[in-house]
């Protein structure tokens, strides 16, 4: 008889995070909204490519070889000036978006002069990548960190709550249909806890690792070359934090839920996780201009998963800053994994009514 | 054979177990009977382990019961539970897998239950879309599809239909008869006579009795005796120490020691003609009420 067992504790880790990823992917609900998010995201890709691309004629000024080059696109206005300064003029004084300037070096054979920030309109334009020389630089356009905040918080908001609620919805289900008492006779309640917490932190970082690869692939299918290399980095640094954080995210929604034993209590359980979540995509839109708010949250480790990426695309992270952010939330992960288990050992039996957090830690 | 020593168990401060102890017989069915809230479910989840004792132990072949034989046990809670989105062969083949088996081996156990079970139609149905009845099978067989080497069941009958209740009893006898030791639960005292072979009684947290079927009866069993005669109740009244359970006719049961009887029934012969004379068999009811009190 004992042939025919494994009794390999990695195995059964295993088995409960596969029965939870398989239970989600059945969830007819769960695909549907997930094909809503990620048409979302590619749409709003396309949207700003077509809209960057049938703009009105944007105004230039050229010089010398690069008049021809200019003129070569329908949708420019070209200025013909004397000199390149006398272009470059015209940019300082803002009566044309850019310049187009002969160079001496290999390549294009002409630069693009613009004012304060890269003329992305322009450059989607072109089609090609010349050589950038910016006046005034202000680091970021603003309305682009708005929509980088808008874009890293609401991804974050909705992938962290949407697999939150599930974890939190399994480990009552389980409470509720009293099936835990046969799955704690069969396995330790941590291994059981693991794998839940593991399963569920796959499926959301491949929700997240998919949608960022979407957005790439949507940048580059459009020709917004250049924002995809303004997103590159902070998007990599937003999956890297976004998976631990979401360990730790897990591990609280699954000790809150397993407080209460019917799925109507749920939400009034895990609101104190809610609000966890909520708060970075609040505080990110509403200070993504505020370089002392934005620091703080980046070492924050519940903020951190927005605040580091959203740092990192503006350029105020130095490159030791997200490690060491990252090494605070991987720390702060395993506190809260140990508190969370504690937790739902000793919750997990109780039924009736909701149990006090203190009741739980105590044991 | 499985063994419970010394377990005592409070729930904030009130004392529900109180140094409880019995055994289990291997290749024995032994049935769990006590009245609501006398610790018997408390009892089986420390056995599992799903419980810890505040003291006591629970030993398997001598062996202390811990986690790593505990996955070799099969236990049916009595609040009833499966997941209720998974289909019956699946959910039976991971909880099989959860106890340690192979794949392989966890589908065909979950084949040859369903099958044995009567749920052949019901394989790929989800839980939740079952009767009653059915998810109860179901139960059952979750409790024994990873050829659990101890077997721990609390209420299994209840919620079954006549069928099913056949059909369970067949099985737990093979199982038993396979040589694993059995501990079922049960308030239908019925059931519980005709298929145990050792009872355990609890009562407030304490075992009260605890043997084989036939070693309690003779041991809190009140001997009636069922007579059928001329004799009159008023006369047989006059004996000192017996008590009459009910006359009707010449129909009479009455309560006494042996010789007592023996000597009713001489009384009986004296008058004419004994139709009957017999000692009435106590019910497991009668003896679980002799019992508790």
């Amino acid at each position: 008889m004992s042939s025919n067992r494994m009794p390999v504790a990695g195995s059964r880790i295993a088995l409960v995070a596969m029965r939870e990823i398989r239970m989600k992917l059945r969830s007819k609900a769960f695909l549907i909204s997930t094909a809503i998010l990620m048409l979302s995201v590619l749409a709003s890709i396309v949207a700003a490519g077509i809209f960057g691309s049938n703009q009105s004629k944007t105004e230039v000024a050229a010089t010398g070889s690069a008049v021809q080059v200019a003129e070569a696109y329908e949708n420019l206005l070209v200025t013909v000036s004397d000199s390149a300064e006398a272009a470059i003029q015209l940019v300082e004084e803002g009566r044309v978006e850019a310049a187009l300037v002969p160079t001496a070096t290999p390549g294009l054979g002409f630069k693009v002069v613009a004012k304060d920030s890269a003329p992305e309109t322009l450059l989607a334009q072109l089609g090609v990548f010349p050589e950038l020389q910016v006046l005034h630089p202000q680091k970021i356009n603003p309305l682009l960190a708005y929509f980088a905040a808008i874009a890293f918080g609401l991804v974050f908001f909705i992938s962290a709550m949407t697999f939150g609620t599930t974890i939190a919805q399994s480990v009552v289900e389980e409470k509720q249909t009293r099936i835990v008492e046969i799955l704690i006779s069969a396995i330790p309640v941590r291994t059981l806890l693991t794998g839940k917490v593991i399963g569920n932190s796959i499926l959301a970082f491949a929700q997240i690792a998919a949608i960022a690869a979407l957005a790439s692939i949507g940048l580059a299918a459009t020709g917004q070359l250049s924002l995809l290399g303004q997103f590159g980095p902070s998007i990599a640094w937003f999956v890297v934090f976004f998976a631990f954080g979401f360990v730790m995210l897990a591990a609280m929604y699954a000790a809150t839920a397993s407080l209460v034993s019917r799925q109507e209590d749920v939400g009034s359980a895990t609101s104190p996780v809610m609000i966890l979540v909520m708060l970075p995509y609040i505080l990110v839109i509403s200070f993504n201009s505020n370089p002392l708010v934005l620091g703080i949250m980046s070492y924050i480790p519940f903020s951190a998963p927005v605040g580091m990426p959203m740092r990192i695309f503006l350029g105020q992270a130095q490159w030791w800053e997200p490690v060491l952010s990252l090494l605070i939330l991987l720390a702060t992960t395993a506190v809260v994994i140990l508190v969370g288990a504690r937790i739902y050992s000793n919750a997990l039996l109780r039924t009736g009514s909701r149990m006090k957090l203190s009741e739980a830690l105590a044991g | 054979m499985l063994e419970i020593r010394g377990v005592n168990r409070s729930f904030s401060g009130r004392r529900v177990l109180h140094d409880v102890s019995f055994e289990v017989e291997t290749g024995k069915l032994t049935g769990f009977v006590g009245a609501n809230g006398a610790g018997k479910t408390t009892t089986m989840r420390i056995i599992l382990g799903v419980l810890a004792a505040d003291s006591g132990e629970v030993y398997f072949n001598g062996k202390q019961l811990d986690d790593s034989v505990r996955h070799r046990t099969g236990y049916m809670p009595e609040e009833r539970g499966l997941y209720p989105k998974m289909r019956v062969a699946e959910q039976l083949s991971y909880l099989a897998q959860l106890h340690g088996l192979t794949p392989e081996r966890a589908r065909s156990n979950a084949q040859a239950l369903i099958e044995r079970l009567g749920l052949d139609d019901k394989a790929d149905k989800t839980i939740e879309s079952l009767s009653l009845g059915n998810q109860q099978r179901a139960q059952i067989a979750a409790s024994l599809v990873h050829d659990p080497e101890i077997l721990v069941l609390d209420e299994p009958f209840s919620g079954l239909d006549p069928i099913a209740v056949e059909n369970v009893q067949g099985v737990l006898k093979s199982r038993a008869a396979e040589g694993i030791p059995v501990l079922f639960s049960s308030h239908q005292l019925d059931i519980v006579e005709r298929l145990c072979d050792n009872l355990v009684v609890i009562a407030d947290g304490r075992i009260r009795a605890a043997g084989s079927r036939e070693a309690l009866r003779s041991e809190f069993g009140s001997s009636n005796w069922e007579l059928i005669s001329d004799l009159d109740p008023a006369r047989v009244k006059s004996n000192p120490g017996l008590e009459i359970v009910s006359a009707e006719g010449r129909s009479l049961v009455f309560k006494a020691n042996a010789e007592m009887a023996q000597e009713v029934l001489k009384q009986a012969t004296a008058l004419g003609a004994v139709d009957r004379f017999t000692p009435v068999e106590p019910t497991l009811a009668e003896i679980f009420r002799e019992v508790i009190e």
